[in-house]
């Protein structure tokens, strides 16, 4: 079956790659392009292990087709440190120690950046509500909580 | 958020911490926030192939015949596996530990006796040619009637779910279809007891469900060895049981894993690894076997199921005088980890309270359900639900508030444990009035003074002057071929275990006290002298019983010596 090229940006970079009919984002990223931050957990658009930003939005890539972003602005958490400095939010997951397994994390950093972009002064119920798409299953939900507060805050200030 | 408690037992330790209750910085978080994290699918191979597996529809079914010829047309197909393609295809996890008898395929040939069980892989160019030659595989199956609960199980005529366990129950050191636990006499206890409160608990089975699921990619090196990926949680496990199940000197295997998305015990079963390494092995290429989210719910070894039936003694004023628990363990179709789980769970029985007659006798059941393993605290858990519940209705029985109950029952230093320990650094009391405080609920006013320093030890710390013993649990006719082996390599006799208070059920024997035996004090008091119930009071064993002489040793509760 023929192949469709799609070409997008990813984490501001040019990417092209071939997507088979049906294919999903997920597995363009991965396979296609080589960005292994995005994981699967569930396929099915339930754990949020595969979130990105496209243009801007959070999407599941587990759940969009790949043909679909072409075009358009994709972003992951291999991309969110920039210039060898590492984005508030990974900042404050770090300290924070909200990471413990780390499978849910890039996925927790994608919805998190989307709140902070949208939202740079969130209430606690805001960060509830932004990551409540993402499963975390080492019981982490303070610390990321706290990160994403901590985050924030941090941004204010400066 | 780490509420440190330093009032208590201040004298008992140097406060002069240098880690805990200070910040520190994992080695990997930089991997995690980056998204860098090795997982096991985080590493990209050319010409990747895809392994999925052909389940079975039935709870329990005879294989009468495979036939893989259409899957193996199908597009994109290299190869199908069967069980005929595993070298060795029968293990028992813990047969590393030299543990039981190897009981489940890799990839079942026979009969197949859980839904979901493996009968063959399909390894393809891609996932979706892989799911797609899944459907072509035709078996024909013969189906047999199942058992999904523990007691039908070990009725008599129940169906036999695994083959080499023809009862549907585990047999410990070849001979014992169960773990008992003998303290005291609870028998004579309940007769005087003001109160009988009875209760049956009954536990689902529960899935881990990491994030990640589980999985491994293989691959051929250039030194003759295979690279193996993988999101074990037990990366030795994982290597000898490949090398075990594939008959390859495990220095062929380069074993990398370490990143694990989530296991909670989910991860030990070593089930990919292998398939993963057979797939490359049979085709040359880099393989993956992994399973989706609804194999990882579906098939995926969960934190067994347990039904406990619990009967207690007690005294009016809330004491516990007996405790009688029968315990059944669902393992499923194969042993995994469950025998183990049992030896964990008897020896935590009866919960964290000084009783004085303990009476516990703990079955591991097959039935015709996804085979259990391991997950945070297996073993302990279920029972602990079982026993908190129960200490609810028993506080109800007497009319005491449920947290008075358990501070009036609590170990305190220097009691005497069921299994034949001192109880040292007790601290339920403590948590009990804190939580107490925390919940607002007011406490009597002995409660509130009461401490696990106090109180404990004296007539609290002996052994019972008299343990009522049975001649159950002495199973005939199985050999496990292992570590209770009956007849070894220079064709030795039967071996007698080593168990203080234990003598072999010989004629010679019966009717005579047990002997004493020196070998290891202390170590296996679960087992139950076979002697008759009328004995006088059994002499506690010479060394008092309950000084720890050296590391407890998983070999010294399992049975297992070194041959």
């Amino acid at each position: 079956m023929a192949k469709t090229p799609v070409v997008f940006v990813l984490n501001g970079s040019e990417r092209a790659a071939f997507a088979a009919p049906g294919q999903n984002l997920l597995e363009l990223l991965r396979r296609g392009v080589g960005d292994l931050s995005p994981k699967y957990g569930c396929g099915q658009g339930t754990c949020g292990a595969c979130t990105v930003a496209i243009d801007g939005e959070t999407h599941l890539a587990c759940l969009t087709l790949a043909e679909s972003v072409a075009g358009r602005r994709v972003d992951t958490a291999a991309g969110l440190a920039s210039g060898g400095q590492l984005h508030p939010l990974q900042d404050a997951f770090m300290q924070t120690f909200a990471a413990q397994c780390g499978y849910c994390t890039p996925g927790m950093l994608i919805s998190a950046k989307a709140l902070l972009d949208r939202n740079p002064t969130p209430t606690r119920e805001d960060v509830v509500e932004a990551i409540s798409g993402n499963i975390c299953r080492c019981t982490g939900y303070e610390p990321i909580i706290e990160a994403i507060l901590v985050a924030a805050r941090g941004r204010e200030r400066a | 958020m780490i509420e440190f408690r330093k009032e208590f037992f201040a004298d008992e330790r140097d406060d002069n911490l240098n880690e805990i209750g200070k910040p520190t910085r994992r080695q990997d978080i930089l991997g995690h926030v980056t998204g860098r994290s090795p997982f096991f699918d985080d590493h990209l191979f050319d010409g990747l192939l895809h392994i999925r597996c052909v389940r079975s529809p039935h709870h329990h079914a005879r294989i009468r015949r495979i036939d893989t010829a259409e899957a193996q047309a199908m597009p994109g197909v290299v190869r199908v596996l069967t069980g005929r393609d595993v070298p060795r295809n029968l293990n028992t996890l813990l047969s590393l530990l030299d543990f039981g008898i190897d009981d489940e395929p890799l990839l079942a040939d026979s009969k197949v006796a859980y839904k979901g069980e493996p009968v063959a892989a399909i390894i393809a160019e891609t996932e979706a040619q892989a799911r797609a030659a899944v459907t072509k595989v035709r078996v024909d199956w013969e189906v047999r009637p199942h058992v999904l609960d523990v007691e039908e199980a070990i009725r008599p005529g129940a169906p036999v779910v695994c083959e080499v366990y023809k009862t549907n129950k585990f047999i410990y050191h070849g001979k014992y279809d169960h773990q008992k636990m003998r303290y005291g006499d609870v028998e004579a206890a309940f007769a005087r007891a003001d109160h009988i409160v009875e209760g049956r608990y009954q536990m689902s089975p529960i899935e881990q469900a990491p994030i990640e699921t589980c999985g491994a990619i293989a691959a051929p090196e250039t030194n003759d060895r295979y690279v193996c990926y993988t999101s074990t949680q037990a990366l030795f496990f994982s290597l000898g049981t490949a090398a075990k199940v594939l008959t390859t000197p495990s220095n062929r295997f380069h074993f990398i894993g370490g990143t694990v998305g989530g296991g909670f015990g989910g991860k030990v079963d070593s089930v990919h690894e292998p398939i993963a390494i057979l797939g490359a092995m049979l085709t040359g290429r880099p393989c993956k076997f992994a399973w989706d989210r609804e194999e990882e719910m579906q098939v995926g070894a969960p934190r067994g199921a347990e039904r406990w039936y619990i009967k207690d003694g007690v005294a009016r004023d809330g004491r516990i005088l007996a405790r009688k628990f029968t315990g059944y363990f669902d393992s499923g179709a194969y042993t995994r980890l469950s025998s183990y789980a049992i030896i964990k769970s008897v020896g935590h029985l009866p919960g964290p309270y000084t009783i004085p007659n303990v009476h516990a006798d703990v079955y591991c059941v097959y039935t015709n359900r996804t085979p259990a393993t391991a997950m945070r605290g297996f073993g302990i858990t279920g029972v602990d639900f079982a026993i908190e519940a129960h200490m609810d209705k028993v506080a109800e029985a007497v009319a005491m508030n449920p947290i008075d109950l358990r501070i009036l029952n609590a170990y305190r230093d220097g009691d005497m444990k069921a299994h034949r320990r001192e109880a040292k650094n007790c601290a339920l009391i403590e948590c009990c009035q804190v939580v107490a405080d925390k919940a607002g609920i007011a406490l009597q006013a002995a409660s509130r003074a009461a401490s696990s320093l106090r109180d404990g030890g004296g007539e609290r710390g002996r052994l019972p002057a008299h343990t009522a013993l049975d001649q159950h649990g002495v199973v005939t006719g199985i050999d496990t071929g292992g570590y209770a082996r009956k007849t070894g390599a220079q064709g030795r006799p039967a071996r007698h275990i080593e168990m203080p208070g234990y003598t072999m059920p010989t004629a010679a024997s019966a009717g005579r006290a047990p002997a004493q035996s020196p070998a290891r004090p202390g170590a296996a008091s679960t087992a139950a002298s076979p002697s008759t119930a009328t004995e006088p009071p059994r002499p506690a064993p010479a060394d008092g019983g309950n000084r720890r002489q050296g590391a407890m040793r998983f070999s010294a509760i399992s049975g297992l010596r070194r041959r």
